[in-house]
């Protein structure tokens, strides 16, 4: 986004507003010629994917909202009265609410491609800050529209995450109140959640402006870890990545078609097609999947506060991700013990979403707090102390060098240039 | 390669951990799986059967449980029991609705209309459950969907691909067929039952189907239908209340056909406009 | 095969082929996917269940009673009029009315005495208070929009006659509204 872009529109019109207000040269060099690594695989489309799935959540919602009350008497009636009476309404509503399940599908595989490829690393930190912060965002939205249906689980959920805050010592009792708008979750919780679910998808593109302006700057990362060094390293995003997100998206389309034409209700919880009742309890409360690793992190620790922070904790240790890995080499291709511990952090986080969904009893309690010490240890522990001890395999002198194969032994020929490792400071 | 292999794991993990979520664990019975004409991506429902099951929910079910949701217009619409029109005119003609206030200020009662949704048989949960032994009979519009049983690893990943989603129906239908007398050792309080597949196997609803209690249209034969048994009642009843919570299941089915038809059709096409414009890159990227 | 630039050849290459037909797909894949959206703005079929013709019976309604029922969400009088009202409305010069109609073009053939009108002033939607005004059909308090007795706009702003609803008799005494 530094200076002014190389577009020249045509017609006078173009000429008249493009001095007036130059979006069209925006979009013209941040998504048009912008330079991106020529060997970026396919985990890289999903980046664009998400942005797709942020515009169908908000589109779907709009229109859903044309027909919810938000009022605990009619909530779950008017659900209803959209799945039978409103013109595709039942189509509506299953792909909102199977679209949260596939944008967390997406943002996983997003988020685990940046651990393994370390582009978390200088000088991408506050990129990755701010996708932290566009995940927190996403987490709210989704546990409020979740309660929105008010059935048991909504209901129950509900009581059970905002129970957590009067663990904050002092002020908690207070905040909960506040939160809830009354003694307990109640039609004034329903309302001010549909009000905040509304509003917060909103504050979600604003960061994510954000987060693709802080992508601009220093552009994508690679598979290989190394910055661009010349233009043979990269190609103009249009055609050449337009046409493979596009690609990539259509194939993502249609996991989302099957699960949500399908299979749509195989994410979700019976429990949540009875209405919400105060005076029965489910026999299991389990939040939504996407939820359950954080969720076996919170019930892991005996004590409530605790179990609190390290749950908390156990997101906004990602903040400090940048600082805690101390290998000079970014990407993951190049670090072969490294690789052995992601993909250990990753089935371990696989086990801990399968330990959410378990009732906390016996060995399954014991499970879930190896697993939870394993997930702050590979963060505190294993990327401070892998990246002082590892040797890593050398790496291509450049970009365009790993894609035609000379140099480095993470491509297929290896060659007799191995270069230092290069990062930026 | 290695990369399509990385994608792969973690978007299968991804899969398996999205797949976690099928959690109730019950001491009871798992139901059996009985073939239905609307499972599948191609299911339909057969009419007959919608007709038979809504008999069995009017003449049986629905003097204690509601359908609260469902109104009487909806059964004369498509991919439902088919009903006329005119019959369900006539249906709703026979059930009473309240109405009101009237100029005088008084509350009245009318003859339901097509728009009307079916009339609960009790005016509140405290009067149903009063009724019924301190448990009020649970409304019936989405039943199907409300109740489900734990499939378990790795049975629920393989029921994303064979669609397997009639936990509920299963259900159902072996639910009211599976009375039966309590094991030695299990004591079942005063006025509740024992059934082998109900969570906890205690169940205040009393076996609310015999033989021969519903009795079904003939065929050309001269013989009913289907066999007049419990077992078919229940069958019958829990596809009637499959069409109740997903009227719209065959539009439903039949567009996400069409669609997927097309994205495989237009993500074709994207692979090949991608590599055409791939090509002149050198190593391919 | 070139790798360069397309040629500004006459006729698509099969490389063009490809980009035309993948571009046709996905608009008109878009525009599958748009009209779903569109559509559900469109009332639903609670909607227009509710909106279904009602019936109402006349009998209780007396000569010179004015009744107000709602249909679709809309006001409508119902008027029971009297035999000097009806002579009122018929004898009038029809061409000298701003909406030139005649009364018995508003009212069913034989049923002279039931004027069946929607009850919102043409000017802008407020409801004319019966009984009143110079020509004893309406008037409306916001604007001072007069009616006669069949309905129909004699002094004001009021642009056009009270509209007439779809209706018809089903007996003697009953109608079918819409």
């Amino acid at each position: 986004m530094s200076g002014h872009s190389t577009y020249e529109p045509k017609s006078a019109v173009g000429k008249w507003f493009e001095s007036r207000l130059p979006i069209m040269g925006l979009i013209h060099s941040s998504f048009v010629v912008f330079p991106n690594p020529r060997n970026l695989n396919y985990f890289w489309t999903f980046g664009g994917i998400l942005a797709f799935m942020l515009v169908a959540q908000i589109i779907t919602g709009v229109v859903l909202a044309m027909h919810y009350t938000a009022h605990a008497d009619m909530a779950f009636n008017s659900v209803e009265l959209i799945m039978r009476d409103v013109n595709y309404g039942w189509m509506l509503r299953y792909l909102h609410a199977n679209g949260a399940s596939m944008f967390f599908i997406a943002v996983y595989v997003h988020i685990f491609r940046g651990l393994y490829y370390g582009s978390y690393k200088a000088p991408r930190e506050v990129l990755w800050i701010l996708g932290v912060i566009i995940f927190l965002l996403m987490m709210a939205t989704a546990f409020m529209g979740y309660v929105l249906p008010w059935g048991q689980m909504s209901f129950w959920g509900a009581t059970v995450i905002t129970n957590l805050f009067s663990a904050i010592p002092g002020v908690g009792e207070v905040i909960v109140s506040y939160l809830w708008g009354g003694y307990s979750v109640s039609n004034p919780t329903l309302n001010r959640f549909f009000s905040l679910h509304y509003l917060l998808p909103f504050m979600i593109a604003g960061v994510v402006v954000l987060h693709i302006w802080a992508l601009h700057v220093p552009g994508s990362n690679n598979p290989s870890g190394i910055e661009k060094k010349t233009d043979k390293d990269v190609l103009p995003f249009h055609p050449y990545f337009t046409v493979k997100d596009a690609f990539a998206l259509s194939c993502f389309l249609m996991v989302y078609v099957w699960f949500a034409f399908y299979i749509p209700n195989f994410l979700g919880h019976a429990d949540n097609y009875i209405e919400a009742n105060a005076a029965v309890t489910p026999s299991h409360i389990v939040p939504e999947w996407y939820f359950l690793p954080f969720y076996a992190i919170l019930r892991a620790i005996p004590d409530k506060l605790l179990g609190v922070l390290a749950m908390f904790g156990s997101i906004a240790i990602m903040v400090v991700v940048p600082w805690l890995d101390s290998s000079k080499v970014r990407s993951g291709n190049y670090r072969p013990v490294f690789q052995i511990f992601f993909w250990l952090f990753a089935i371990n986080a696989v086990i801990l979403g399968w330990l959410g969904s378990k009732p906390p009893e016996g060995m399954y309690v014991v499970a879930s707090r190896i697993c939870t010490v394993y997930y702050f240890a590979y963060y505190i522990l294993v990327l401070p102390l892998l990246g002082l001890f590892e040797t890593p395999k050398s790496l291509p002198a450049s970009i365009a060098d790993s894609v035609l194969g000379r140099g480095g032994s993470g491509s297929a020929m290896a060659s007799g240039a191995a270069s230092s490792p290069s990062t930026k400071g | 390669m290695k990369s399509i292999k990385t994608l792969i794991a973690v978007v299968a993990l991804a899969g398996l951990a999205s797949g976690a979520a099928y959690a109730q664990s019950h001491e009871r019975e798992i139901p059996p799986r009985v073939t239905w004409s609307f499972s599948g991506p191609f299911g339909t429902y057969d009419e007959t059967q919608l007709q038979r099951g809504f008999k069995v929910f009017h003449e049986v079910c629905s003097n204690c449980h509601s359908l609260n949701k469902i109104a009487f217009r909806t059964l004369a619409e498509q991919g439902g029991p088919g009903f006329s029109k005119e019959q369900v005119t006539a249906l709703a003609a026979t059930f009473k609705v309240k109405d009101g206030p009237n100029d005088a200020g008084d509350m009245f009662e009318r003859p339901a209309r097509p728009a009307d949704f079916w009339p609960a048989p009790f005016p509140n949960k405290q009067a149903a459950a009063a009724a019924n032994g301190g448990a009020a009979p649970p409304d019936f519009s989405v039943i199907a969907k409300a109740r489900t049983y734990e499939r378990g690893f790795p049975w629920f990943v393989f029921d994303i691909f064979t669609q397997y989603q009639e936990q509920g129906v299963d259900y159902i239908a072996s639910l009211l067929p599976g009375y039966e007398e309590a094991p030695a050792g299990v004591t079942v309080p005063d006025g509740k039952y024992y059934n082998k597949y109900f969570p906890g196997n205690v169940i205040s609803m009393p076996p609310p189907l015999q033989d021969g209690a519903v009795t079904y249209l003939k065929g050309a034969d001269g013989k009913p239908q289907a066999p007049e048994t419990v077992q078919q009642y229940a069958k019958d009843v829990a596809a009637f209340l499959m069409w109740a919570a997903e009227p719209h299941m065959e539009q439903r089915k039949e567009i996400a056909f069409r669609v997927l038809v097309f994205l495989l059709v237009f993500a074709g096409l994207l692979y090949f406009t991608k590599k055409k414009i791939w090509a002149n890159v050198e190593g391919h990227a | 095969m070139a790798t360069t630039h397309a040629s500004a050849s006459a006729e698509p290459t099969r490389r063009d082929f490809l980009f035309i037909a993948t571009g046709a797909a996905g608009a008109v894949g878009l525009a599958a996917t748009i009209w779903p959206f569109i559509s559900q703005m469109a009332p639903d079929a609670a909607t227009i269940a509710a909106g279904a013709p009602v019936d109402f019976d006349l009998s209780p309604v007396a000569e010179g009673q004015i009744v107000k029922l709602f249909w679709r969400g809309k006001l409508i009088f119902v008027r029971h009029r009297t035999a000097a009202e009806i002579k009122a409305a018929q004898d009038t010069d029809v061409t000298s009315l701003r909406d030139p109609e005649a009364d018995s073009a508003r009212v069913k053939p034989g049923k002279d005495q039931w004027l069946i009108v929607y009850g919102n002033c043409t000017h802008l939607g407020c409801v004319p208070l019966g009984n009143e005004g110079a020509f004893h059909g309406w008037q409306c308090p916001c604007h001072g929009s007069v009616f006669d007795t069949s309905g129909r706009i004699r002094q004001g702003p009021a642009p056009i006659n009270l509209p007439v609803p779809p209706y018809a008799f089903t007996s003697d005494k009953a109608i079918r509204i819409g």
